[in-house]
C-alpha cells in the first residue's frame, strides 16, 4: 500500500505537519518550582514579618480560597454554576457552632459532622437539578436552596439566635493544645488548606477527575464510553460543597461570630467572580481569585467606597477579554516565553 | 366572612402578580431570544425607580412625564448599551461568561446607586391616591385596582405586538429558532435588539408600579431578579405565556401565604402557629418542586435534546 505515490506523498504532507514541534524549555519547570516554593515558604515565613490583622487577611483568604476550589470542582470541572456556595458555607458555620456551642462537642468531630452534613444536602438539592442534562437547573436551585437557607437561619430564632447572630465562637485546639493565638489559628487555617488543595488535586488526577473533564470538554462522547454525567456532576457539586461547608467552619472559628446575613446571595455571587476572575478550570484560579478579592479592598483604600464597583467593572472587563481569568495568562506565557518551534 | 377574605387577598394577589409578570416577561424575552440570562435584571427595575425619581427632582416635572422620559434613557441604558457594550461581544463564548458578567454589572449598578443616591429608602409617589373601595362586600384598594390595569394595559398590547404584528412575528421566529429564521429573511440581530428594547420598557413600567408599594432601596434589586427569576422557571421560560403566568401566580401566593400562614390552627388545642416569616419559601419550595417533576415550567413546551 505504502508503494502507492500518492498514498506516501499523502503520508508526507500528514508528517509534514508535525515537522515543528514544540519543545517546552527546561527552566519552565525550574522556574514554576522555584516559585512555587518560594510562595509556599513566605506563607508558612509570614507571622515573622505580619501583624496579627495580616495574618487574618491569610485566614481569610485560605478559607475563601477552599470555598472557591469546591466551586471550581462544580464549575470548572463539571462545568455546572452554583449560586449556593456560601449557604453551604453558612450550612458548615452554624452546624459546627451549634454541635460545639449547644451540644458540647468535640471541635474536629462537629467539623466533621459539617463538613458530612453539606455533603449530603449537597447531594439531596444536586439531584433534582442534575438529572436535566440541558440547561442551567444547578444555579436555578442552589438560588432556591440559599434564600430558603437564610430564611431558616433568619427565623429559627430559639435554635441559630436569629439576625443577631451568635458571638464568642470557641477556636480549635489540638491534643488539649490552644490553637486560639493568631499566629496559631493562621497555621491551622494554612494547614486546611493545604489538605483541601490536595485532595482537590488528587480528584482531579484520579480517574474521577478525569472522567470529569471529560465529560466537560465533550459530554455527548464521554456518555457514549459509559461515563454518566448525571453522577459525576452530582459528585463534583456535592464534594464542592463539603469543601464550601469546611470553609464556612474555618469562618466562624476565624471571626468568632457567625449571623445570617454573612452567608446572603450575594456572597455566593462574590465566591463565583472570584473564580472567574481567578480562572475556573485551573488548579491555581481559586488561589489567585480569593487573594484578589481578600487584598484588592486593602490595595483600593483609596477608593473608599468605590471599590466594589471597580471590582464589577473588572469581572465584566475579565469576562470581556479574557473569559479563561487570570489562571488563563499562565499557558499564554508558558508558550510565548518558554516553548521553541524544533525540527522533529 | 371567609370566602370575602379570600377573595380580597386575591384581588390584591393579581396586582402583585400583574407587577411580577412584568418583571418576568422580559426576563423570559431575553432568554429566549439570545440566550442572556440577565441576573442583573432586577437592578435595572430598582435603578429605573431611582431615575424616575431622579428626573422628577432635577426637571420639577410629575411623575408621568418623568416615568416617559426614564422610559428612553432605560431603552438607551438597558436596551442598546447593555446589548452592544455586554451582551453581543460575550455571547460568542457560551452563557456562563455573560452569567457571570451580568450578575458583575448588577453589583456595580446596586453600589453605583448607593453611592449616587445614599443607603436610605426613599418614598415613591403613588400613580393615585390610594382609598378603599366598597364593592358589596369585598374590599378593594384603589391602587390595586389601579395597577392591575395599567400591568393589564401593557401585557394585552404585548401580547398583541408579539402575535400579530409582523415585527413581533419575526422575534417569536428568532425565538424559536435563530437559524431558520434567517434563512426565512428575518435580520435576526435587530430582532434581538427589540426585545432588549422591551424588556427595558417593562422594568421601568415594573419599577413604576412596585416601587410606591415597598420603597426606592438600593439593595432591592435582589428581590426583584429573585421573582422575575422564579417566574420564569415555575411558568415555563421558553413562553412568554408562562412567565406571565408564573409572575400571577407568584404574586397570587405571596399574598395567600403571608395571610394564612400567620393564622394556622395546631390540631387538639386552641394556640395558633404563626409561620409568616416563612411565607417567601413558598414560591422557592414550589421552585424546586417544579424543577424535580417538570423541569420545562408548567406551562413550557419540552424542548428536544441537542447533540
Amino acid at each position: 500500500m505504502s508503494q502507492d505515490p500518492n498514498n506516501t506523498k499523502l503520508q508526507h504532507e500528514i508528517q509534514g505537519q508535525r515537522l515543528l514541534k514544540s519543545k517546552l524549555s527546561p527552566s519552565y519547570h525550574y522556574l514554576m518550582w522555584a516559585l512555587g516554593l518560594a510562595i509556599v515558604l513566605a506563607l508558612i515565613l509570614a507571622p515573622l514579618w505580619l501583624k496579627s490583622y495580616g495574618l487574618i487577611l491569610l485566614c481569610t483568604w485560605a478559607f475563601r480560597t477552599i470555598a472557591v476550589q469546591g466551586l471550581n470542582l462544580t464549575m470548572g470541572y463539571a462545568g455546572q454554576v452554583s449560586l449556593a456556595q456560601a449557604a453551604f458555607m453558612g450550612v458548615g458555620a452554624y452546624t459546627s457552632t451549634l454541635l460545639i456551642m449547644k451540644a458540647g462537642y468535640n471541635y474536629w468531630l462537629a467539623l466533621l459532622i459539617a463538613m458530612l452534613l453539606s455533603l449530603l444536602i449537597g447531594f439531596l438539592i444536586g439531584f433534582p437539578a442534575l438529572r436535566i442534562k440541558e440547561g442551567h437547573y444547578l444555579a436555578f436551585v442552589t438560588l432556591g436552596f440559599g434564600n430558603l437557607i437564610w430564611l431558616v437561619l433568619r427565623n429559627e430564632q430559639w435554635l441559630t439566635n436569629g439576625p443577631l447572630g451568635i458571638r464568642d465562637i470557641p477556636r480549635p485546639s489540638i491534643f488539649g493544645y490552644s490553637l486560639f493565638e493568631p499566629v496559631k489559628f493562621y497555621y491551622f487555617s494554612l494547614a486546611m488548606l493545604a489538605l483541601s488543595s490536595l485532595i482537590v488535586w488528587f480528584i482531579l488526577r484520579s480517574p474521577w477527575g478525569r472522567a470529569f473533564k471529560a465529560l466537560r470538554d465533550n459530554a455527548a462522547r464521554s456518555e457514549s464510553l459509559g461515563l454518566s454525567k448525571t453522577t459525576y456532576t452530582l459528585l463534583a457539586f456535592a464534594i464542592g460543597s463539603a469543601l464550601a461547608g469546611v470553609a464556612g467552619v474555618m469562618q466562624a472559628g476565624l471571626v468568632e461570630y457567625i449571623d445570617p446575613d454573612s452567608f446572603l446571595l450575594w456572597r455566593s455571587l462574590l465566591l463565583v467572580m472570584m473564580l472567574v476572575v481567578g480562572g475556573s478550570g485551573s488548579l491555581i484560579g481559586p488561589f489567585i481569585g480569593a487573594a484578589l478579592v481578600t487584598l484588592l479592598p486593602e490595595w483600593l483604600r483609596f477608593t473608599g467606597e468605590y471599590y466594589l464597583v471597580i471590582f464589577g467593572i473588572g469581572v465584566i472587563i475579565v469576562m470581556r477579554y479574557f473569559p479563561k481569568g487570570i489562571a488563563g495568562f499562565l499557558p499564554y506565557l508558558k508558550r510565548r516565553f518558554f516553548t521553541k518551534e524544533v525540527q522533529a | 366572612m371567609q370566602l370575602q377574605f379570600f377573595i380580597q387577598l386575591l384581588i390584591a394577589g393579581i396586582a402583585t402578580g400583574a407587577i411580577y409578570a412584568l418583571m418576568a416577561v422580559g426576563f423570559a424575552l431575553l432568554w429566549q431570544t439570545s440566550g442572556t440570562i440577565n441576573f442583573a435584571q432586577g437592578e435595572f427595575i430598582m435603578f429605573s425607580s431611582f431615575l424616575i425619581l431622579w428626573l422628577m427632582k432635577l426637571l420639577n416635572i410629575g411623575l408621568i412625564p418623568a416615568y416617559l422620559l426614564s422610559l428612553i434613557i432605560s431603552m438607551l441604558l438597558f436596551g442598546l448599551l447593555f446589548k452592544r457594550l455586554l451582551v453581543d461581544p460575550l455571547l460568542k463564548y457560551g452563557d456562563v461568561p455573560l452569567i457571570i458578567a451580568t450578575i458583575g454589572l448588577g453589583m456595580v449598578i446596586r453600589e453605583m446607586t448607593r453611592i449616587i443616591w445614599g443607603a436610605n429608602a426613599l418614598p415613591f409617589p403613588s400613580l393615585i391616591k390610594n382609598q378603599v373601595l366598597n364593592l358589596g362586600p369585598i374590599r378593594v384598594g384603589l391602587a390595586d385596582l389601579v395597577t392591575i390595569a395599567v400591568a393589564m394595559t401593557i401585557i394585552i398590547a404585548l401580547q398583541l405586538f408579539l402575535n400579530k404584528s409582523f415585527i413581533g412575528r419575526s422575534m417569536e421566529a428568532t425565538a424559536q429558532n435563530q437559524q431558520v429564521a434567517r434563512i426565512l429573511g428575518i435580520n435576526v440581530d435587530r430582532m434581538i435588539l427589540y426585545t432588549f428594547l422591551i424588556n427595558a420598557f417593562l422594568v421601568t413600567s415594573a419599577a413604576l408600579l412596585v416601587t410606591p408599594r415597598l420603597l426606592a432601596k438600593f439593595s432591592s434589586g435582589e428581590a426583584f431578579g429573585l421573582i422575575a427569576f422564579m417566574a420564569a422557571i415555575i411558568g415555563g421560560f421558553n413562553q412568554v405565556r408562562g412567565a406571565l403566568i408564573g409572575g400571577f401566580l407568584i404574586g397570587i401566593i405571596d399574598n395567600l401565604a403571608k395571610f394564612y400562614l400567620a393564622r394556622i390552627h395546631l390540631p387538639f388545642s386552641d394556640s395558633t402557629l404563626n409561620l409568616s416569616p416563612y411565607a417567601p419559601a413558598i414560591p422557592l419550595i414550589l421552585l424546586i418542586v417544579i424543577i424535580l417533576f417538570k423541569p420545562e415550567g408548567i406551562f413550557g413546551r419540552k424542548e428536544e435534546r441537542s447533540i
